[in-house]
């Protein structure tokens, strides 16, 4: 049988064969297949290496001497003989490759804190050649190393991997590697103008750079006994096609996030044939995905502790983006949706791949209903609105890390980490001194006139002030981040699945959301006195009287919410960006909303100093008092339109609190999810867990090695956490009302 | 200006109150003393908060998107206590297109609360205790309005969930579960029974109350001792 013929025989067109050959399936989840007896001798033989890793603190093994690139190691396997999918990162599963191309330093002090040396051969190549993390410290100003250090601006990509970039990893299946060279040598031979100025010198470098990613990605394959330069034939070949190249995207970069795209459905294309034709059974088809999505789950990286208190539990964000509604109103659900979602029965829960659903009412009752029985049994599903993103990324979008949504092969983004807009509060309120050291941080401002009881109008002024420092110093540390990381640490091979011409976006964030929110709301409507220590700095507040708090869909203060977003995303529009790209926000924190409260002192809404803020969007823990709706109302209530880079919740429910029994259960989760997502909401993380749970596995972790909760935007084990972000989790708002 | 009343809280997010996910509006007052109240703080009919039914309704339509496959439900403290507010309440509720339920101890003289259980979809039912003398040692009232109550839905086809605690020593026997299934099997507006183990959550709210807390030393039922019960029931076709 042959493929529907298309626009994606004569071009690039990955969409385009899609929409033309899949099947979408309204059934539910009763073709599923268990996994085989090789399945399972496979999985036993990782879980055990997973336990070991674990007992080792975290890391298996290391190959401190060969610096990780496409074609660096030889063939690894876990067992030649029962895996159906091949390839790992290195010649041993679980062993972490260094790469230093983004900072020598990450990865001196990363072997230094699992007690390795740095190989004197290593050290002595970048005595000759520079990283990407040299290149920014080259160029940053004084500003940004103090805001750096004193923390209103953190985790920034400048001494590592970006990511955040989806490489079109289903065109090396569709199209073989031969034609994808053949194309971009054409695209080369063409791009040549009367100027050669730098962006067309850039292009034509980046090129050539993609070219040789391409054909080493090739030798990788071949290494493993495999001819990619064809285009795949069965599904068998089709997902080791596109793990080969999702593989080489991991040996060559360490980024942030190396999310998989939107793959299920362009799989399934491929298995329904070989269904019609006999070639493999629903078994066999099943057993494959089973040891793709393992191996997705063995993708590892050498992380500093530095790192890892930030974005903890070792996270890879292997997103891959599920379901979704098609442009021409088919909804975009396929049997191989329902395979992926099934590898959490088959290995049991996980935190990765990030099982990412493209929510929209539009989905049919079956999928829906089978999603919520997946996230009660597992806590390892998180949801983003499709019929939100749908007008603005069409129908092949897919999210990178947690809730970036791009095209895929057509759009990526310069990561930007966040802003923290409590400490930027609290620096209106202190003449731009940091509230903690006194240092001048921000530009000297006049102190507060109404400072016995603070005037909002007066305290909005000076926030406002500090935007307009606070945005322009973000916009241009970035520039020079991402200016140095194409220099010095380029993304050869996930470039060389996109497009030449490319959207960028400048992904901003921000930290701190609902306690400015909060704070603002109390000097609004209560009475706020600051308490002033010896220095004139502020070291708590007093509050007279109660004010509305975010997070209990109230007008009043929900307002100022949107008022926060849009005035601070209208303040980053206004600056230059590298490659013109387009300034975007996140309201997302990952677990780094622990250690951005750590470094932030007393907030006006009664936050004490030190504490943790809560994640991304979510309302301050204990402050919402109506119910998880009213909560959801709010966090719906923030617009997207200024926020296009996606806005986090995490909600967390006891299973009784859910109702009475299973049907009941479902059947109210997806009533939740088709109420909030019809509000405009973006992203939701569903945790159905009991905390006692919880509790005991902080104490007892080696009985629960596959707990997997989710956290602002992807998921862990979370006994990974450290126990300081463990009870962050617990004792953030579980809705218990039974 | 609209009839007003005293509630206690709102629970948006209600998904054991009834069908579906409820909007629940829990009033202020309740004539009962249960032993094992787990919103003691609800009992004094003064307490609570002034509220309109209109207000109330403005509110819930708010919330259409997440109830229109459930509902709202009255809960409390003892809706029926405040009939005039809970009947005003639930004919707005109607008007705008929600279904209602109301989660009642059935303590209160039918002839005061008759127009608001014919206004209601549909009614949770508490029964404390199948022995009238037991219920009035666990609560302070005897059955006999809740039966009445019972008997007029039956009469006008009104559908019932009966709700039962079941705490050990005083409603938890097979004994009683056979009372209890001989009584309730020729209703055919009970649509199901909700058992309800007596659980401790809500203990920590006696501490700073006027009456002392009996029931500390009481452990919640085991998982074995429920599903008894509940076979005893099902053995008279019911639904439980």
């Amino acid at each position: 049988m042959e493929f529907k013929e298309g626009k994606w025989q004569h071009h690039i067109n990955v969409r385009d064969f899609i929409v033309r050959n899949y099947t979408p399936y309204d059934g539910d989840e009763s073709f599923l297949a268990s996994p085989t007896e090789r399945t399972l001798a496979l999985w036993n033989k990782v879980k055990a290496l997973l336990a070991k890793e674990r007992e080792n603190g975290g890391v298996l093994d290391i190959d401190e001497h060969t610096i990780s690139t496409i074609t660096s190691h030889k063939p690894g396997y876990i067992d030649k003989d029962l895996e159906l999918i091949v390839g790992l990162q290195t010649d041993e599963p679980l062993k972490r490759a260094i790469m230093p191309f983004g900072g020598i330093r990450m990865v001196r002090s990363s072997l230094e804190a699992y007690g390795r040396k740095m190989d004197p051969e290593v050290e002595k190549i970048f005595q000759f050649r520079k990283t990407h993390n040299d290149g920014v410290f080259d160029a940053y100003t004084e500003d940004m190393r103090k805001a750096r250090h004193s923390g209103i601006i953190t985790g920034l990509p400048d001494s590592y991997g970006r990511g955040r970039i989806i490489g079109d990893y289903r065109r090396v299946p569709l199209y073989g590697v031969d034609y994808l060279i053949a194309q971009k040598k054409k695209a080369k031979e063409d791009y040549v103008f009367d100027i050669m100025n730098d962006e067309i010198i850039r292009q034509r470098e980046e090129l050539s750079e993609q070219i040789r990613a391409l054909e080493a990605l090739k030798e990788m394959a071949s290494t493993y006994g495999y001819d990619i330069s064809r285009p795949a034939q069965d599904v068998r070949e089709a997902i080791q096609w596109l793990y080969f190249a999702y593989l080489a995207a991991v040996k060559e970069q360490n980024g942030a996030a190396m999310s998989i795209g939107r793959i299920s459905t362009f799989l399934d294309i491929y298995a329904e044939r070989d269904l019609q034709e006999g070639r493999y059974t629903e078994s066999e088809i099943q057993e494959f995905v089973d040891h793709f999505v393992m191996k997705l789950r063995m993708v590892r990286f050498l992380r500093t502790p530095a790192y890892d208190e930030l974005f903890s539990g070792d996270p890879t964000w292997v997103t891959e983006s599920l379901g979704g509604v098609c442009i021409d109103g088919r909804h975009m659900v396929t049997k191989m949706t329902y395979r992926f979602l099934h590898t959490l029965t088959n290995l049991g829960a996980a935190p990765e791949p990030n099982m990412t659903v493209l929510w929209s009412q539009r989905l049919p009752q079956n999928f829906k209903n089978y999603c919520a029985r997946m996230s009660i049994e597992t806590s390892s599903i998180q949801y983003e609105n499709d019929d939100l993103m749908r007008p603005e990324y069409g129908d092949d979008y897919g999210i990178a890390c947690c809730v970036s949504a791009m095209k895929i092969g057509k759009m990526m983004q310069f990561f930007g980490a966040r802003a923290n807009l409590a400490k930027a509060l609290l620096y209106a309120l202190n003449g731009g001194k940091d509230e903690n050291t006194g240092e001048q941080i921000g530009p000297e401002m006049a102190l507060i006139k109404s400072d016995e009881t603070l005037d909002f109008n007066e305290v909005w002024r000076k926030y406002d002030q500090i935007c307009n420092w606070l945005s322009r110093l973000y916009i241009n540390t970035l520039n020079i981040i991402h200016y140095m990381h194409d220099k010095y640490c380029y993304e050869s091979l996930q470039m060389a699945l996109h497009d030449e011409e490319i959207y960028r976006t400048s992904a901003c964030g921000l930290a701190g959301f609902s306690v400015v929110v909060d704070s603002l709301s109390a000097i609004k409507y209560a009475k706020v006195h600051p308490i002033r220590n010896e220095k004139g700095l502020t070291v708590d507040f007093k509050i007279e009287g109660d004010y509305p708090k975010f997070g209990n869909n109230d007008p009043r203060v929900d307002e100022i919410a949107r008022m926060v977003v849009e005035h601070f995303m209208k303040k980053l529009s206004k600056h230059s960006t590298y490659r013109n790209s387009k300034p975007t926000m996140s309201i997302l924190t990952i677990t780094s909303n622990v250690v951005y409260g750590k470094k932030t002192g007393a907030t006006p809404d009664g936050r004490k100093a030190g504490e943790p803020f809560a994640p991304g969007a979510n309302p301050m823990h204990g402050r919402d008092s109506n119910g998880c709706i009213a909560s959801m109302m709010s966090v719906a209530s923030i617009p997207y339109e200024y926020a296009k880079d996606g806005i986090s919740y995490t909600f967390s429910i006891v299973p009784a609190a859910l109702g009475k029994d299973l049907e009941q259960r479902i059947k109210n989760l997806t009533s939740l999810l088709d109420g909030y997502f019809a509000e405009d909401g973006h992203h939701i993380n569903v945790n159905v867990i009991n905390r006692e749970v919880l509790l005991d596995a902080m104490e007892h972790p080696e009985k629960y090695p596959q707990l997997t909760i989710r956290v602002s935007g992807y998921a862990v084990n979370f006994i990974k956490l450290s126990r300081e972000q463990q009870l962050d989790v617990i004792n953030r708002t579980f809705h218990t009302r039974f | 200006m609209g009839v007003t009343g005293r509630i206690h809280s709102i629970e948006t997010f209600g998904a054991v109150d009834g069908p579906g996910i409820r909007f629940v509006v829990f009033f202020q007052g309740c004539p009962l003393r249960c032993l094992y109240c787990h919103n003691p703080d609800s009992w004094d009919a003064s307490g609570g908060r002034e509220a309109t039914a209109e207000e109330l309704v403005e509110q819930i339509k708010r919330y259409r998107n997440f109830i229109k496959n459930g509902g709202v439900t009255l809960s409390g403290g003892e809706p029926l206590l405040q009939s005039e507010f809970a009947l005003e309440l639930l004919r707005l509720c109607k008007q705008n297109g929600f279904h209602t339920a109301v989660d009642t101890s059935g303590c209160i003289p039918l002839a005061k609360c008759k127009a608001a259980v014919d206004e209601v979809d549909m009614l949770l039912l508490d029964i404390k205790a199948i022995d009238s003398a037991l219920s009035k040692r666990i609560t302070g009232a005897g059955t006999e309005n809740a039966v009445k109550l019972l008997e007029y839905c039956e009469s006008v086809g009104k559908p019932v969930w009966i709700r039962h605690v079941l705490l050990p020593g005083y409603t938890l026997d097979n004994e009683q579960a056979r009372r209890m299934g001989e009584f309730l099997k020729d209703f055919r507006c009970v649509e199901k029974i909700e058992l309800l183990p007596f659980h401790k959550i809500g203990e920590y709210k006696w501490e700073n109350h006027e009456i002392p807390y009996t029931l500390a030393e009481v452990q919640p039922p085991q998982p074995e001792q429920v599903e008894e019960y509940r076979q005893i029931l099902m053995s008279y076709g019911l639904k439980a």
